[in-house]
């Protein structure tokens, strides 16, 4: 009964996202007040609607309910709770229930937070943002219906996969997918701009708050990704060019080029075309990105031979979406008016080359990601290619990106002096390449790439460090006046940028002196690395709920001291028959200790790989501030001073 | 002043398209250097694939051929396609799905004996599908109608 | 303002590779093993693993091989369609319970019904290799000769069943 109820609210939200997607467009171009009011009261109907069905799906799971095919092909009876209700978006009909119940998030966020909107502008947005929702409800209920019944029901169900069985992995994806649907705020708020031919410096302030809190919760959601990948996979990666991670990446490249067009676009009016064309083109990106994943082509053009009729909604959806997007934009781009003129040095140009790269960098992914499937598509050969293309790639695109954010913020708008640039950095460049040769050779070991990586980040946090000083400096006022009347996302630029540092050296670090051996152990054998001696203890055999794991200890002392323990573990989950690595990790500001078991050995000895990962966590705290200086900015008072003025209106 | 806004915006303009040229020919050069052709064990036995650059070949682990040797972390196997197979030598841990008579895909270089010296051997996490380009070798070996071998030793 | 619609062209021109390549069906192409003689097996049946069962047997006769385990939801949404095509006695169907264990097989057959006239185990995929199954659930039709002369990959729909394996086996039986 409970299915049939989510299946019913999804049939109603999708009427009520017909009402949402037509109506209130339509009235805003013929002035009509009664259906452009229709958006907000649809926008939350729809909310319910999808919130009741998105529960009754929770529902069957929580009870495993294995009548409903979707449950009993990714939930068991022996699956613990929390993960019972991961498996919500475990598989593909769920996670695109997920996606739509983010969409109907952000959407009804949206009819709460624009009241200082013009009628019209907030009734297409919602408009716009509704025409999404039918394109994912109506896919749901024609091909990929979550409801589907099992008759007979199974006696159980077949599991959910095991790599999904992890703390991480339950918050990963919705994090991840609020970054995703997230732009489709900025996507809408563009088309509405279009629609309106209201392409002004007003639209782009409307759109920076949403445009950054869907950028927020993308960087923590790869952020979280990775750190998964880096202790789930047991392999001590945390990155692998690996299409999934690919296909998160690429909007996450174009948002950070959206957020600094539209600050420019704000601030001084100019790249209008241009910051409309980023914003349809991040939002594009990330429907890319939850089909290719979700569609199940990547990893075999053949998983559409399960239901091909999939695989051409996805297509004519894209088509309609970006193709229409993209349409309207050429139509109406050409009556955008000129913003305001830059000189070749000026803090706009140095913001439109960081653009350029930026996008460079996401085509340059999106080619390497899809170039060897439409070979396969054509039948024209199989090919793969793998991290080496994307570092190859990566490091000359990015290497200048991050050299001009470091001049970026403190150049002026409209025209700057280079000697006047060159004589503020020259103390930061020189610290940075002074540092940047010395230091690895005081570490032993130097490399054009490290001194590269180390001189980069050190550039970033040497200018960033002279942009406060300058803004801080004087003596009018005290200080903690001066620290007070900066605003918040100008602080939030800071650490912002002072993140992407932090994470150039994580990454420069690890690169660079990481090291791993792969040995053979038996109980009390002593392996060594980078000054630490591992003593493997031996393997017990344990079980959890539903796998049983071969747990392995491992002590590391330095000099006789000892330091801590780790304990891998090598599980295989019952029902899926399916074994999985989970490495043992000692976590650390200077260093991470990780070893990870491969598999037994004759007379109880074990394969085992230890990894010395220097550095590495610096990775995910980059991120982590990335993340935060996005907060910062959004908690500014400007934003907060709108919706008061707007209450006051009222 | 004009000639000169001109000016400058043609010096913007044409930097810029020097940059994009420049990046395109690092993007393309990257990628060829970088692309990794597949090849069934047919294909390598018969000389195929090329010497001396990396590729990738896939197929099933012949049942009964993984050997051990005494290092404990080396291993030897073949890969087969069901008409050809090829002996394959990898330092290193094995993936937690790899299994005999299980679908593989190795990466690395044949010598010139036609042992395949494997830097990086992969197992999909799916135990229902194959990797593609097992199947794919498969597939290739059916269609030829050389499908001939017995799957184990 | 043409250079407005470049980015429009290009869309289009991916889109435009991604649906030639989703055109090229995986089940329309047709298998290697099509028109060829299915390859020999002798398994063991699956409620009797003391009983073997070759294709041998079949011979003279027009029947469908069907692909299927337990485990597989895609093979319970075509089981219904077997079930309705057993009753009507149109074709005998022969099942090959794939990598499966005979408990969970027969207990599923319970439930569900058994649209077989025979199943076979093959639990370790050996015979599954031979015939090429990469997805379960296939099916094969067979001609009295013992030749291959189609294959569905994925699971057989009612559409499936009327418009192309009835038509095709009425044809067989009749030669």
């Amino acid at each position: 009964m409970i299915p049939e109820v989510g299946h019913f609210a999804l049939i109603l939200a999708l009427l009520v996202a017909l009402v949402q997607g037509s109506f209130p467009i339509i009235g805003a171009a013929r002035g009509n007040a009664v259906w452009m009011g229709l958006a907000r009261p649809a926008a939350r109907a729809q909310f319910l609607l999808i919130a009741v069905a998105f529960l009754c799906l929770a529902y069957a799971f929580a009870t495993m309910d294995y009548s409903v095919t979707y449950v009993a092909t990714n939930s068991n009876s022996k699956l613990p709770l929390q993960y019972r209700i991961a498996a919500v978006w475990g598989g593909h009909e769920g996670s695109l229930l997920l996606w739509a119940m983010i969409l109907s998030i952000w959407t009804v966020a949206v009819s709460f937070f624009s009241k200082h909107l013009p009628d019209a502008m907030r009734a297409r947005i919602l408009g716009v943002m509704g025409l999404i929702s039918i394109g994912f409800l109506l896919f749901m209920l024609t091909v990929s219906n979550p409801f589907e019944r099992l008759i007979p029901a199974a006696m159980d169900g077949r599991d959910l996969n095991p790599l999904l069985q992890d703390p991480g992995m339950v918050f990963h994806p919705p994090m991840l997918y609020m970054g995703y649907v997230g732009f489709s705020v900025a996507f809408a708020f563009a088309i509405a701009a279009l629609l309106g031919g209201e392409l002004d410096a007003a639209w782009a302030r409307w759109s920076r708050p949403w445009t950054t809190m869907a950028w927020v919760f993308l960087t923590a959601g790869i952020m979280a990704g990775s750190n998964w990948a880096y202790y789930e996979l047991g392999w001590g990666g945390w990155w692998f060019w690996d299409a999934v991670e690919n296909a998160s990446f690429m909007p996450w490249l174009v948002g950070t080029a959206l957020i600094h067009s539209l600050a420019v676009t704000e601030k001084r009016g100019s790249f209008k075309a241009w910051t409309v064309l980023l914003a349809i083109c991040a939002f594009s990106l990330s429907l890319l990105g939850t089909f290719l994943v979700r569609s199940g082509v990547l990893t075999s053009v053949h998983a559409f031979a399960t239901d091909p009729r999939r695989g051409l909604f996805i297509l004519a959806f894209l088509v309609v979406v970006i193709g229409g997007s993209l349409a309207l934009f050429a139509w109406r781009a050409p009556t955008i008016a000129r913003g305001g003129k830059f000189d070749v040095v000026s803090r706009e140009s140095f913001l439109l080359a960081n653009n350029v790269l930026l996008a460079v960098a996401a085509i340059s992914v999106l080619f390497g990601t899809l170039y060897p499937l439409f070979l396969d598509a054509l039948g024209l050969g199989k090919i793969s290619v793998g991290p080496p293309y994307f570092d190859t790639v990566f490091a000359p695109l990015m290497a200048p990106a991050l050299f001009l954010m470091g001049i970026g913020p403190i150049a002026s708008w409209k025209q700057a002096a280079l000697p006047e640039l060159a004589k503020r950095l020259r103390w930061a460049f020189g610290v940075s390449v002074t540092t940047a040769v010395i230091l690895p050779l005081l570490l032993g070991h130097w490399t054009p790439m490290i001194g590269l990586g180390l001189f980069l980040a050190l550039w970033i946090i040497g200018t960033t460090v002279n942009l406060v000083r300058q803004r801080l400096g004087g003596t009018e006022q005290p200080l903690v006046v001066r620290i007070k009347s900066t605003s918040r996302s100008w602080w939030g630029m800071v650490i912002a940028h002072l993140g992407i540092a932090v994470f150039t050296l994580g990454v420069t670090i690890v690169k660079g002196f990481e090291s791993e051996i792969a040995v053979r152990m038996q109980t009390g054998d002593v392996a060594h690395l980078a000054g630490y001696d591992f003593t493997f203890e031996g393997v017990t055999e344990a079980e959890g709920p539903n796998y049983t794991t071969s747990r392995g200890q491992i002590r590391i002392t330095k000099s006789g001291k000892e330091r801590t323990v780790l304990a891998p573990e090598k599980r295989v989950y019952t029902v899926q028959n399916m074994p999985m690595t989970e490495a043992g990790i000692s976590p650390g500001i200077i260093h991470d200790l990780y070893a990870s078991l491969g598999e037994p050995l004759d007379d109880g000895a074990w394969s085992v790989r230890i990894y010395h990962k220097p550095m590495v966590e610096w990775i995910w705290f980059g991120c982590l501030m990335m993340a935060f200086g996005g907060l910062l900015a959004l908690s500014d008072k400007r934003y907060r001073l709108k919706k008061r003025t707007a209450k006051q209106v009222q | 002043m004009a000639v000169k806004a001109r000016h400058k915006r043609f010096i913007l303009i044409a930097v810029g398209l020097v940059l994009l040229g420049l990046a395109a020919m690092l993007i393309l050069n990257a990628f060829k250097s970088n692309m990794v052709f597949f090849y069934t064990p047919t294909q390598v036995v018969n000389g195929e694939a090329p010497k001396g650059t990396g590729f990738r070949v896939g197929g099933l682990v012949l049942a009964g051929s993984l050997k051990r040797l005494d290092d404990g972390l080396t291993v030897r196997f073949e890969i087969t396609d069901t008409a050809k197979t090829i002996p394959v030598i990898y330092k290193g841990i094995l993936p937690d799905l790899f299994k005999e008579g299980k679908g593989v895909v190795a990466q690395g270089k044949v010598d010139a004996d036609g042992l395949f010296a494997a830097s990086e051997v992969l197992a999909k996490h799916d135990e229902n599908y194959m990797p593609p380009e097992a199947a794919e070798a498969l597939k290739r070996a059916k269609e030829q109608g050389s499908a001939s071998l017995e799957l184990s030793k | 303002m043409k250079r407005f619609l470049l980015p429009l062209v290009v869309f289009l021109i991916v889109m435009g590779f991604l649906g030639v390549g989703l055109n090229l069906d995986p089940r329309e192409v047709p298998s290697p093993l099509v028109g060829k003689a299915a390859p020999t097996f002798n398994l063991p049946r699956l409620d009797d693993p003391e009983k073997k069962i070759s294709n041998k047997d079949m011979l003279g006769q027009v029947w469908l091989f069907n692909v299927w385990a337990s485990w597989c939801g895609a093979c319970r949404e075509e089981h219904p369609v077997l079930v309705e095509l057993a009753k009507s006695g149109a074709v005998p169907v022969y099942g090959m319970d794939y990598k499966d264990t005979r408990l969970e097989a027969r207990q599923w057959l319970e439930i569900g019904g058994n649209p077989y006239v025979a199943s076979v185990m093959d639990a370790d995929g050996r015979v599954g290799i031979d015939y090429g199954v990469y997805g379960v659930p296939e099916t094969y039709v067979i001609d009295k000769a013992g030749i291959i002369a189609y294959k569905q990959i994925g699971p057989i729909t009612e559409e499936v069943l009327r418009d192309k394996i009835l038509p095709l086996v009425k044809r067989l039986q009749a030669q």
